[in-house]
């Protein structure tokens, strides 16, 4: 099917590719099918746009958002790149809050579509995001104002999205998965999926990746400052372990030389994750998601520049 | 003796340190032997129910303790213990 009456159609249903240049290189992994989603080939270009779709008619359906309210969210890009083209169509003002940290191409995406862009401190990273969400939040409810926090890292359609869409996606193409392996930012594509992919296959396992975020925030005055999605679920996770920005970016360029396959930074991180699961299982399938195309990470250098120089540069920068 | 890296938060706590060495044989055992060096870090890494800070993650060179056996998950003197807080991800 090739006509679609709204873009937001073309939201899901992404591409299974396999990444057999890589397991074929290593004896280690030849006995392993690895399989990558490319979400970056929805509209707006990453994973975070089903959960966009899902927050806003979610919101809609239960009341909570109607005409002439405000969209307000904290977001380090993707997610306020999908909630810009859903807001454009539903016709709701947009504003995001945004992480001084982020690439450039970030902010200038949510700019092209005309979305309101409130900064946070760089050196709270994401954390600092959330708090000023929220305090912005409780202004506006307590100046009366029609604002609408979708809080990502709380909202139930945020995994709902996935367990609706991503998991069956995945068991529908690759009904032989062994292992679901995904990058760990709000948490919502490994609850999502990985409650789906348990209750519908028992056995599978699924592995969470994530960068060591931990490190770079400077600004944590004490671990009471830290922050466990509500709704992260530890126990539909079988293991999780760090991707440092080296062996992201080692392997987000070996997706493009070998694989042909233009991703972004995260997607080196899940697929670095993902090889570490293939070499300890020796036979079986691996399946991982990567969560958005190469495009807002050209200016970090990361495929051309020296190495050392854009392991620097990525860490001081959000890219999951 | 393993290492165990500390992130800035706990600094304080070893004198500034960005890694420091202590023995032991399971990630517990490793706590405790740090504690007695460092006494106000313990009540940063373990509740007094005995369990680990909901606020910190704990990983086996890369690999979150959580998932392998937690406080008594084995530590070999090669071993790096990465102590890290516990923040929100990206978005």
């Amino acid at each position: 099917m090739a006509r679609y009456d709204s873009v937001l159609d073309l939201i899901g249903n992404t591409p299974l590719v396999s990444l057999a240049p890589l397991t074929a290189s290593d004896p280690s992994t030849a006995g392993v099918a690895l399989w990558a989603k490319l979400e970056g080939q929805n509209p707006g270009g990453s994973v975070k746009d089903r959960i966009a779709k899902r927050m806003i008619e979610a919101a809609e359906a239960d009341g909570t958002l109607a005409p002439g309210a405000t969209v307000l969210e904290p977001s380090s890009g993707n997610t306020g790149i999908g909630l810009a083209i859903v807001c454009r169509l539903r016709g709701y003002p947009l504003r995001i809050v945004l992480p001084q940290n982020v690439s450039p191409e970030r902010r200038q995406l949510l700019e092209a579509f005309g979305v309101d862009i409130v900064d946070s401190p760089g050196d709270e990273g994401s954390n600092g995001a959330i708090r000023l969400a929220e305090e912005l939040a409780a202004k506006a409810e307590a100046d009366g104002e029609p604002v609408v926090l979708l809080h990502q890292y709380r909202n139930a359609a945020n995994p709902a999205a996935h367990y609706e869409t991503t998991g069956p996606e995945i068991l529908a193409d690759c009904p032989e998965i062994d292992a679901f392996v995904a990058g760990l930012g709000t948490s919502g594509t490994l609850m999502g999926v990985g409650r789906y992919l348990k209750e519908h296959k028992p056995g599978v396992r699924v592995i969470a990746v994530e960068p060591p975020a931990g490190e770079q925030i400077q600004a944590l005055r004490s671990l009471d400052d830290g922050y466990v999605p509500p709704i992260f679920d530890p126990d539909l996770l079988d293991r999780k372990s760090i991707v440092r920005p080296l062996e992201s970016i080692e392997w987000t360029r070996r997706l493009a030389e070998d694989c042909g396959i233009f991703a972004g930074l995260s997607s080196g991180a899940a697929v670095a994750g993902a090889m570490r699961v293939a070499t300890e299982m020796g036979t079986g399938t691996v399946v991982t998601l990567l969560p958005d195309a190469g495009w807002k990470y050209l200016s970090t250098g990361a495929w051309t520049e020296d190495l050392d120089v854009v392991v620097e540069r990525a860490q001081r920068i959000i890219y999951f | 003796m393993a290492e165990i890296r500390i992130p800035t938060v706990l600094r304080p706590h070893v004198g500034g340190a960005a890694s420091v060495r202590a023995d032991g044989a399971t990630v517990r055992e490793v706590f405790d032997a740090l504690s007695a060096d460092y006494p106000s870090l313990r009540d940063h890494l373990i509740t007094d129910e005995g369990t680990l800070h909901r606020f910190v993650n704990v990983y086996r060179n890369d690999d979150d303790v959580r998932y392998l056996d937690q406080l008594d998950t084995t530590v070999a003197p090669t071993d790096v213990i990465s102590v890290l807080p516990a923040v929100a991800g990206g978005f």
